[in-house]
């Protein structure tokens, strides 16, 4: 697709932190606490289930150095979400502070804030708790009306209809349908019904979570915090310590990565609760045991696929359903599931006569899930594709050409996807473009390699969305200085992904001026205009287009202030070349005089402020390809080359866009491969540190390469669509299926370890 | 307590510690606030630093073994470092940045120990550098451009 | 948490076993494991002032001191050419550069730890222990013994003519292995040990000859099965006892391809 030549976007510009970051500068929130900040550290449950019956917290206390210790007694009984999500909340209010009722194995007892560490650590051990054990619902199979409730409480309030029931132990539940799904599939030459679980992966950021509170000058509470969501903190901590948004001030310093889970108020609960009470400064470092067993992870799901397809390789139907689980609080559970079908089953809008998608969240006692990238999308995506693999392997037909055969093309409207229309989608072109790059028809065929070791690919599509459509707020404040340079303002959250970078230069690409002449500042309550947050891929597209309304303002407001300059009307000043020009002379005004207008007796302000949102959530799209090495004997798998092609529109930046995509790639690898949560029977964690949770080092990942597809996207600023999420949906179906390729077996369930690669033999052919 | 001196980024320092007091904290103590810790079992790579020139975990090192020798953070190694991040910036590789102080430090003990490393050796030698972000890539790519920028200007 | 009530950097060898009679007092190495515990240590013994960090050499052996760290038997030549690489790729896959400056070849030997890639290689070689107390003890003998309060001094190889090799297997390239197993040929007799099983590594000789008529597809069957009958195997979180089992037939057979010029 052609483009014209821009002067800032789709250009690789350096990250506008990079040199501080790289040069190890002070710029992450337990950089900038003071010394005379309390510790806050917190007691947990060791049960997965149990009612606190007494905690004596006298000797405790009495420790030199403790401040206070805090138990359930001490809390509002007011149930709060900590899900960083717009009006109207989707998650339930199923949180205490600290809850008598623990419900997981991590859950909080009670709260201690000492002087110093030491002092905190000696605390929690003198706290002495006795529970009343109960059962507890671990499977999550079984969660669905079972007689054992996770929330019985009679204050579990679902401010949002979304089908929950706590006295179900559901957390919400849907179905949807779009034509004759039981008449068509019962048509079909083919039908394959399979089901797929993968687990509750950990983001394992690698910076935890942690949150900094102190009173302001004025007696405010200020909340610095490691977070994506200063706006939802703001409103989850007034609703939770029961004081007004007025007393509360949230900001983020340097994030060090996100990835979704700091989308969730996972900390600032408690060290805020603690200012509150001693009017002292107060932080909380989750310790990485903390952030693996009591974090946001992703959703573990089951996803059954029901595929009707004729035999010359038409996908004609497709009936998903999904069980999420939530774990034992709802955040994030009624939303992330609906992508498991909403941005799966549009892919095959081509062929598909009719489509059914239902869910069911659910609650168990195991830790609550939240946001993960892909959310949702990734767990639908992996199981659609592989399934559509098994297909193409059954029909004997090279699965590109079954893609090829059914895939959504630009310009359909996508019943399963709200009945958008896919205006801007290069799919094809991503298939035709990584096909060929990555050589599929030489390294597609299994090729023995001797000793047991044999070479094949594979394959897996992907789409996420740009936005959550009709909800998501995203603003931007662009102010002229007086020397001509600009200042942005942003209440979106730079989590290390670049968005203040990709904001200026959407400033400096409207301006005509450099990138280097945009200053950016965020995200902070108190001076950014807000923002939803960063999150659900909408910080380019939402945000993105709000900067692009907001320098247009701004351009009609340095005009009238021109104007005056020339003592003309506004109405004959235009803004071209970085200047402020008189219609029909050569006359203009430099952005530098304005600058200095706009503070010498002058009653236009020099800046612009401007929301937006999207009626529309434009799916990027991806293609990913694998070739792997297999040791049938031991079961190791080695990553040779991972191609891929991804259309996000028009890239603001090319090399932010590929960073994104090849992180995004590695931690998918980790969750096909590697990363795995299990439990004790009685519901422990076992992979509760970076010793027993492998994530993969740069020897796991082999070779990436990362190529891109353009499209224009009509809604979004300078056509461009969102790249964060989609990234991480191709390697597990695209795994998957060269494992099978090597193997003769599909594996249902990731991660696939070693072992079961080198212990499962090839199934019986059932059908 | 125990008293100790050791040389800090150049500046000798005495102070008494605890006996297991850790070196990583330590070194936050005294402001070098580049190390940084990412876990709490050895396996991030996070708290490196150079002892007697050698990379190190600092989170699994005592505070009193560093007794008498010299030891290296970030903060002291600014210069050598900047003849090579840039690279990696231009790369978009430095992302949130947590990870970069601490693969910093071993990308400077390896560029001393191998001045022109092999892909495999780059690989190899930073495998106990983790990061979450950038799927690694782009950090191989910023160092073989500064080595392939360094050899130019060499000609 | 690990905690420690005072530190003494040992003056002697005398000085720190004499502390180290106390249950409570420990010697640490490269505390990378022990720091990991919950312990309650009353004095640390720190014995890295004792010279014990270099690998000395003569015509009948290599002499490790305790404190040499697993990145210098990783790059040491001498002990790499007479090994063929087996202890570098015994000892390169873990954790990281920095870890291995730190870790040393006395607390894994002395940790007799299940996972331990060390412990493994060096079984396989003609491998003495110098115990201060103890004298010199076999590896495989010291291999079987609890911890007590001596304290290991140096490791010996002896240089006899050796054939060796090594594999492990991992789920993640950094991470602690599944399973790990070193082969070697001493005077004609083929050992084998198998490490991560994950309990310590254990050595198997092929006393009874199972090998002595060549190595060749049927007796390398017939000993593989002898070593998965003779070493048992159980279940973690890396692995049941049924793949264990079966991943130490595959290394081993490996093993002995290799070294045979097989394959």
């Amino acid at each position: 697709m052609e483009h014209r030549n821009y002067n800032a976007i789709n250009k690789s510009v350096r990250k506008k932190d990079a040199m501080q970051l790289l040069l190890g500068k002070p710029v992450y929130t337990e950089d900038v606490v003071p010394d005379d900040a309390l510790v806050v550290k917190l007691l947990r449950s060791p049960h997965a289930n149990a009612i606190v019956s007494e905690i004596n917290t006298k000797t405790a206390k009495l420790v030199p150095g403790v401040v206070d210790v805090y138990t359930w007694e001490d809390v509002p009984n007011t149930r709060f979400t900590n899900a960083g999500q717009t009006y109207p909340e989707a998650s339930p209010y199923d949180r205490l502070i600290i809850d008598r009722h623990v419900r997981f194995v991590g859950d909080v007892v009670a709260i201690v804030a000492a002087e110093n560490e030491k002092a905190a650590d000696k605390a929690l051990k003198l706290i002495k708790v006795k529970y009343d054990v109960l059962d507890a619902v671990l499977d999550f199979h079984k969660a669905k009306d079972n007689s054992l409730l996770v929330h019985p409480e009679d204050n579990w309030v679902a401010p949002c209809e979304v089908g929950g029931s706590n006295l179900r132990n559901l957390v919400a539940s849907e179905e949807s349908s779009h034509g004759d799904v039981d008449g068509i599939m019962a048509d079909c030459d083919i039908v394959l019904d399979r089901t797929y679980h993968t687990k509750s992966y950990n983001q394992a950021m690698m910076e935890t979570f942690r949150t900094y509170t102190t009173m302001d000058r004025y007696g405010r509470l200020h909340v610095i915090s490691s977070t994506q969501i200063v706006f939802h903190v703001r409103r989850i901590l007034s609703h939770a310590l029961g004081i007004p948004k007025t007393m509360i001030r949230v900001e983020k310093p340097r994030i060090g990565g996100g990835f979704g889970a700091k989308q969730t108020a996972v900390s600032e609960v408690y060290p805020a609760f603690v200012t509150m009470k001693t009017k002292r400064p107060a932080m909380i470092i989750f310790s990485r045991e903390e952030s693996q067993i009591a974090g946001s992870p992703r959703h573990e799901m089951e996803v059954r696929v029901r595929l009707g397809a004729s035999n010359d390789g038409k996908i004609r139907v497709l009936d998903l359903y999904t069980l999420s689980n939530s774990g034992a609080y709802g955040e994030h559970g009624p939303t992330t599931v609906g992508l498991s079908g909403h941005k799966s089953i549009p892919m095959y809008t081509g062929s598909l006569e009719a489509f059914r998608f239902n869910y069911d969240v659910v609650y168990t006692n195991t830790m609550a899930a939240g946001a993960y990238r892909g959310y949702g999308a990734t767990q639908g995506i992996y199981a659609l594709e592989t399934t559509v693999n098994e297909l193409a392997e059954r029909l004997n037909m090279d699965p590109t050409e079954i893609r090829y055969k059914n895939m959504l093309k630009e310009g359909m409207i996508m019943p399963a996807y709200y009945n958008e229309l896919a205006s801007a989608c290069a799919l094809d072109r991503c298939l035709d473009h990584c096909k060929e790059m990555f050589d599929w028809d030489s390294k597609y065929p299994v090729r023995d390699m001797g000793n047991g070791k044999v070479r094949t690919a594979g394959m897996g599509m992907a789409m996420q969305g740009s936005c959550i459509s009709n909800l998501d707020v995203g603003s931007a404040t662009v102010k002229l200085t007086e020397d001509g340079s600009f200042m942005l303002l942003i209440g979106a959250a730079d989590m290390g992904t670049g968005c203040d970078t990709i904001l200026a230069q959407m400033v400096a690409e409207c301006m005509d001026c450099s990138v280097d002449d945009v200053a950016v500042f965020g995200a902070d309550t108190d001076a950014s205009p807000y923002d939803s947050g960063s999150y659900a891929s909408s910080t380019t597209y939402i945000t993105g287009k709000a900067v692009e309304k907001a320098c247009m303002d701004l351009k009609s407001k340095m005009c009238t202030i021109a104007a005056g300059l020339l003592n003309c009307s506004p109405e004959e000043m235009y803004f071209e070349s970085g200047l402020i020009k008189r219609i029909n002379t050569d006359e203009s005004v430099s952005l530098k005089d304005i600058g200095v207008k706009a503070q010498l007796n002058n009653p236009t302000i020099a800046e612009a402020s401007a929301s937006h949102s999207s009626p529309v959530s434009p799916p990027p799209y991806m293609v990913g390809m694998v070739e792997i090495e297999l040791d049938k004997l031991t079961g190791e798998v080695e990553i040779l080359d991972f191609m891929s092609v991804v259309d996000c529109g028009i890239p603001i930046n090319p090399a932010l866009a590929r960073i994104q995509a090849e992180g995004g790639i590695v931690q998918g690898i980790g969750h096909t491969l590697m990363e795995n949560v299990t439990y004790t029977e009685n519901g422990k964690m076992i992979e509760s540190s970076l010793m027993q949770y492998k994530i993969p080092t740069r020897l796991d990942m082999g070779r990436l390469r990362v190529e891109f597809e353009h499209s224009f996207e009509p809604t979004g600023p300078f056509g461009a669509k969102s790249i964060g999420e989609i990234v991480i949906n191709t390697p597990a179906p695209a795994i998957a299926h060269a494992i099978y390729r090597a193997t003769g077996v599909w594996h249902r369930e990731i991660p696939i370890t070693l072992e079961k690669i080198a212990m499962s033999k090839p199934e019986e052919d059932k059908e | 307590m125990i008293d100790i001196t050791l040389t800090l980024n150049g500046k000798k320092i005495s102070d008494s510690v605890e006996p297991d007091s850790i070196l990583l904290d330590f070194l936050r103590d005294h402001k070098c606030y580049s190390v940084k810790r990412g876990c709490e079992t050895t396996n991030c790579g996070l708290c490196t630093v150079l002892m007697d020139d050698m990379p190190v975990l600092s989170c699994s090192m005592l505070t009193a073994r560093a007794n008498g020798h010299k030891i290296l953070t970030l903060e002291g190694l600014q210069e050598e470092a900047s003849e090579f991040v840039g690279f990696i910036a231009d790369q978009g590789a430095d992302q949130c940045g947590f990870c970069n102080p601490g693969f910093v430090m071993n990308t400077i003990a390896l560029l001393r120990e191998y001045p022109d490393p092999t892909d495999d050796e780059i690989k190899s030698f930073l495998a106990g550098n983790l990061c979450r972000c950038s799927g690694y890539e782009g950090q191989l790519r910023g160092i073989r451009n500064f080595l392939n920028s360094r050899s130019k200007e060499a000609k | 948490m690990f905690t420690i009530q005072k530190y003494v950097c040992a003056s002697s060898l005398e000085e720190a076993y004499e502390l180290n009679q106390d249950k409570n007092n420990k010697i640490i190495a490269g505390m990378l494991w022990m720091r990991l515990g919950k312990g309650k240590v009353n004095t640390a013994i720190d014995i890295s002032g004792l010279g014990l960090d270099t690998i000395e050499e003569d015509d009948e052996k290599f002499s490790i001191g305790a404190m040499v760290s697993l990145r210098t038997l990783e790059k040491h030549e001498s002990l790499n050419s007479y090994t063929n690489n087996a202890v570098c790729n015994a000892v390169k896959d873990i954790v990281g550069v920095q870890f291995r400056n730190q870790a040393t070849i006395g607390g894994s030997i002395w940790g007799r730890f299940g996972f331990s890639d060390v412990l493994t290689v060096f079984l396989a070689l003609d491998t003495y222990v110098e115990l201060y107390k103890g004298g010199i003890v076999p590896l495989s003998k010291f291999a079987e013994l609890k911890e007590d309060n001596d304290i290991l001094v140096r490791i010996i190889v002896k240089k006899t003519p050796i054939k060796v090799t090594y594999r492990a297997v991992r789920a993640q390239k950094t991470d602690f292995p599944v399973l790990t197993c070193a082969t070697s040929i001493i005077n004609g007799v083929v050992r084998t040990s198998v490490g991560a099983r994950p309990g310590r590594a254990k050595l198997v000789i092929d006393n009874s000859g199972i090998l002595f008529s060549g190595i060749n597809e049927d007796s390398i069957t017939k000993f593989t099965s002898y070593v998965a009958d003779t070493i048992p195997t159980s279940k973690n979180l890396r692995g049941s006892a049924e793949y264990r089992t079966h991943l130490a037939k595959v290394l081993l057979s490996r093993n002995l391809e290799e070294l045979e010029g097989l394959k």
